[in-house]
């Protein structure tokens, strides 16, 4: 405290105080409010949008204290998702990083089992019933792996709206059966056939939609980054993923987990998860980033290994850019995980110190995919395979430096399974050469649509 | 460039912050009765030797101020012809530095044309927002449009924008009295409250984008044009241009009945990308054009400029039809 006729103090130790109040008065971690996170974050869009942006933000807040609207989505996560979604103990996973020490119990967040395979439908439930609210009857998206674009047009045609998805065209290719998913559900896609072709194109697209309808159409952003409320309301939508994760391993074990894994494209799976875990300073977290074909080839989507802040898609970042600020191309395996930018929080936590990012390749992904396959009989989407290769390499590597659990007992690591893998077979058949020549091998060509 | 009578044009002229290209609107209005046309291509298109021959032309055919184009991987106000465009220069090699080097070249052709760069804000950010608005100023810019960035995110820009004088024209000074102009957009979507911030923020003119959506040549101009530029004066801008969907000269007319000066983009950079246009064949990069075809395209786009500047200059009753345009025909 600074009384009058104390002497002025100098610009470093004012600053200081000036932090140190901040921070008292600061909300916990958790609860954090846009614009901005810390130095990232923000608005940086057409004015056309902005007042789309303030009635979104202002029917959000409405919206969240409203019980009609929450009682609506509880009701709909528990009879439509099916949440709450297991967590599941995984020990034959597990033994792969222990190491010499007591090990690991590894515990997978089974976002794989929400109905339409993801967690994405959490996010986009929450939005779609927002839409209802304001009165718009279509809805826009952008998708890279179909993940995000099979939620929304499945809600789409839950509560009876239009639905138009983007899609770059080579994710369109890449992913063909989910091209058929969302038209099955009503939806119209619209392949990208410009720039790199993939989701940072999708986004671009959708974007140049919502300027010209806004009046009509509301943008069902997939992640957490895009211009302010997207990132913060998105987080809020999937802030469940951690909040029952919490406390179903509070109930299993009765402590808090050692570690916190996730995989992190725009980053909203992993934030969902964090989330609940931000203000527990024990829990150490990890977000895993695509390494792609390794950071020094130049072909991956690590934006904290390789990037640096910039704006993309509304939103102050971590940024993969050249020197002129032009976006570079991402690389990866997982489509959900190939985008140059990531979720402005995300950005702050890494700056914060409160979270670890690391890269993971391509390669450690797949054979991640792969042990969990055969050790546990479940497929992952290869996204979540970057979380769990991500787990593996932390686990051996605290258990190589004696790390435990209290009382010596072993380590604890939730890792959430964000999507199950169903639609990455194809890819995985070719990494792993699973098919028998011929036959088989043609028709999987076929169905992606290259013969 | 007399500007004996701008201070005194009508009640608010004293308040608003004209800067450069504010002053050569004020001039045309007073002394002309007639709107600017305001001619947008990017740099690097189809290379940056060429389009420095491009802007040249639409010097010669008489455009009253260019807005010059940053190429940018992500340009999400920007309709298929100028991501076409963009993306050719891009692919032509086009760098930042070239943008300051066309920009000299074409100040010094030029001295009486202002020259705003219009760029998304990446670039900017990434070259340093102080560093941008200086080597802008050295280079005789007059400012900047920022189609992605609004005031509320822009205290970096306003502060650099201060600093620095923009020029060579009408509105320059030494010492740096108006700084560079920072044109910032309106759009029919903007609340009151908005429009005053913006019109409060901007410096030289406001834009106004006269439809929802991105650019490219429309069959109508919104009709929530004239509207949304009635709707910016009244909150405090007191000059505003209009851009976005303005193609033609009879639209540029239209336009320039109400407007302080008319903006074409698309219209005149599909003069120059010939049969590499989406949804067509393309047979090359359009870099590789030859110097016939080259030379064709310039004469296409000669000659719609000339056309929409006649069209300003026809634009209010009884005003400027006489004023003879360049080699316009």
């Amino acid at each position: 405290m600074i009384r009058e006729g104390d002497p002025v103090p100098d610009q470093p130790v004012r600053d200081a105080l000036t932090e140190t109040l901040a921070h008292q008065v600061a909300e916990r971690l958790a609860d954090v409010q846009g614009p901005y996170f810390g130095a990232f974050g923000g608005r940086f869009v057409p004015e056309a949008l902005i007042a789309a942006l303030d009635e979104l933000e202002t029917e959000y807040r409405k919206a969240l204290g409203d019980p009609a609207f929450t009682d609506e989505l509880a009701r709909l996560h528990r009879e439509y998702t099916g949440r709450p979604s297991p967590l599941t103990e995984v020990p034959r996973f597990a033994a792969h990083c222990g190491g010499d020490g007591a090990g690991a119990r590894v515990f997978l967040k089974r976002e794989d089992l929400n109905h339409t395979g993801s967690h994405k439908i959490n996010n986009v439930l929450g939005q779609a019933l927002l839409v209802r609210r304001m009165g718009k009857h279509r809805v826009i998206a952008e998708t890279g792996a179909g993940q995000h674009g099979v939620a929304t047009a499945t809600a789409a045609a839950l509560l009876g709206l239009e639905c138009v998805v983007y899609m770059g065209e080579e994710d369109t290719r890449r992913q063909a059966l989910n091209v058929a998913r969302m038209r099955l559900l009503g939806a119209e896609v619209v392949p990208v056939k410009i720039g790199s072709r993939t989701l940072k194109d999708a986004i671009n697209e959708a974007l140049r939609d919502w300027v010209a309808n806004v009046d009509t159409t509301h943008y069902v952003l997939g992640t957490v980054t895009g211009p302010h409320p997207f990132p913060e309301m998105v987080r809020e939508f999937h802030r469940i993923i951690g909040d029952e994760a919490r406390e179903q391993l509070l109930e299993r074990t009765g402590r808090l987990p050692d570690v916190v894994a996730a995989c992190v494209g725009g980053g909203s799976n992993a934030l969902g998860l964090f989330n609940a875990f931000l203000d527990d300073d024990g829990v150490a977290l990890y977000g895993f980033e695509a390494g792609g074909e390794g950071i020094e080839t130049g072909r991956h989507a690590a934006r904290f290994s390789g990037g640096a802040p910039g704006v993309l898609h509304g939103a102050r970042s971590y940024l993969l850019q050249d020197d002129d600020g032009q976006t570079l191309p991402s690389h990866s395996v997982s489509a959900g995980l190939d985008y140059p930018s990531v979720g402005p929080a995300h950005s702050w936590l890494h700056d914060l110190g409160r979270a670890t990012y690391e890269p993971v390749t391509d390669d450690e992904a797949m054979e991640a995919f792969r042990l969990l396959c055969e050790t546990e009989g479940i497929i992952p989407a290869i996204e979540s395979a970057h979380a769990l290769a991500g787990a593996l390499r932390v686990g051996r590597r605290l258990s190589e430096e004696g790390r435990t659990g209290p009382d010596g007992g072993p380590l604890s690591i939730v890792v959430n399974l964000s999507g199950r893998g169903d639609k990455d077979v194809a890819t995985a058949a070719r990494w792993f050469g699973l098919l028998d020549e011929g036959v088989a091998a043609q028709e999987l060509e076929r169905q992606e649509g290259r013969g | 460039m007399s500007q004996g009578t701008a201070g005194t044009a009508t009640g608010t002229a004293t308040t608003w912050p004209r800067g450069v290209t504010g002053e050569l609107l004020a001039r045309l209005r007073d002394e002309e009765d007639r709107p600017a046309l305001g001619g947008y291509l990017p740099v690097g298109f189809p290379t940056p030797a060429r389009s420095v021959e491009a802007l040249k032309t639409m010097v010669d055919h008489g455009v009253d101020m260019i807005e010059l184009g940053v190429p940018y991987t992500d340009p999400v106000l920007d309709g298929p012809v100028v991501q076409a465009a963009a993306q050719g220069a891009l692919d032509a090699g086009t760098r930042l530095s070239d943008v300051f080097e066309v920009l000299a070249e074409l100040t010094a052709y030029a001295p009486q044309v202002p020259v705003v760069v219009m760029t998304y804000w990446n670039p900017v950010l990434r070259y340093g927002v102080d560093r941008f608005a200086r080597d802008l100023a050295a280079a005789g810019g007059a400012g900047l449009i920022t189609p992605d960035l609004v005031p509320d995110e822009g205290a970096d820009w306003l502060a650099a924008s201060d600093a620095h004088a923009g020029g060579p024209g009408p509105g320059s000074t030494a010492d740096g009295a108006p700084g560079l102009d920072r044109v910032f957009l309106v759009a029919p979507s903007s609340t009151p409250e908005r429009l005053r911030l913006t019109a409060g923020a901007s410096r030289g003119f406001v834009y106004a984008t006269s439809v929802m959506g991105v650019t490219g040549a429309r069959a109508t101009v919104g009709d929530r044009a004239e509207q949304l530029v009635a709707d910016t004066r009244a909150a405090g801008a007191e000059m505003v241009c209009v851009g976005l969907g303005v193609s033609t000269a009879a639209q540029a007319r239209e336009v320039g009945r109400y407007a302080d000066g008319v903006i074409v983009g698309s219209a005149l950079v599909r003069t120059l990308l010939g049969e590499s246009m989406p949804g067509h064949a393309v047979p090359g990069p359009p870099h590789e054009v030859d110097d016939d075809e080259w030379a064709a395209r310039l004469g296409r786009l000669g000659a719609l400029t000339a056309e929409l500047a006649e069209g300003v200059r026809t634009a209010r009753a009884g005003s400027g039809a006489d004023t003879p345009v360049g080699d316009a025909s």
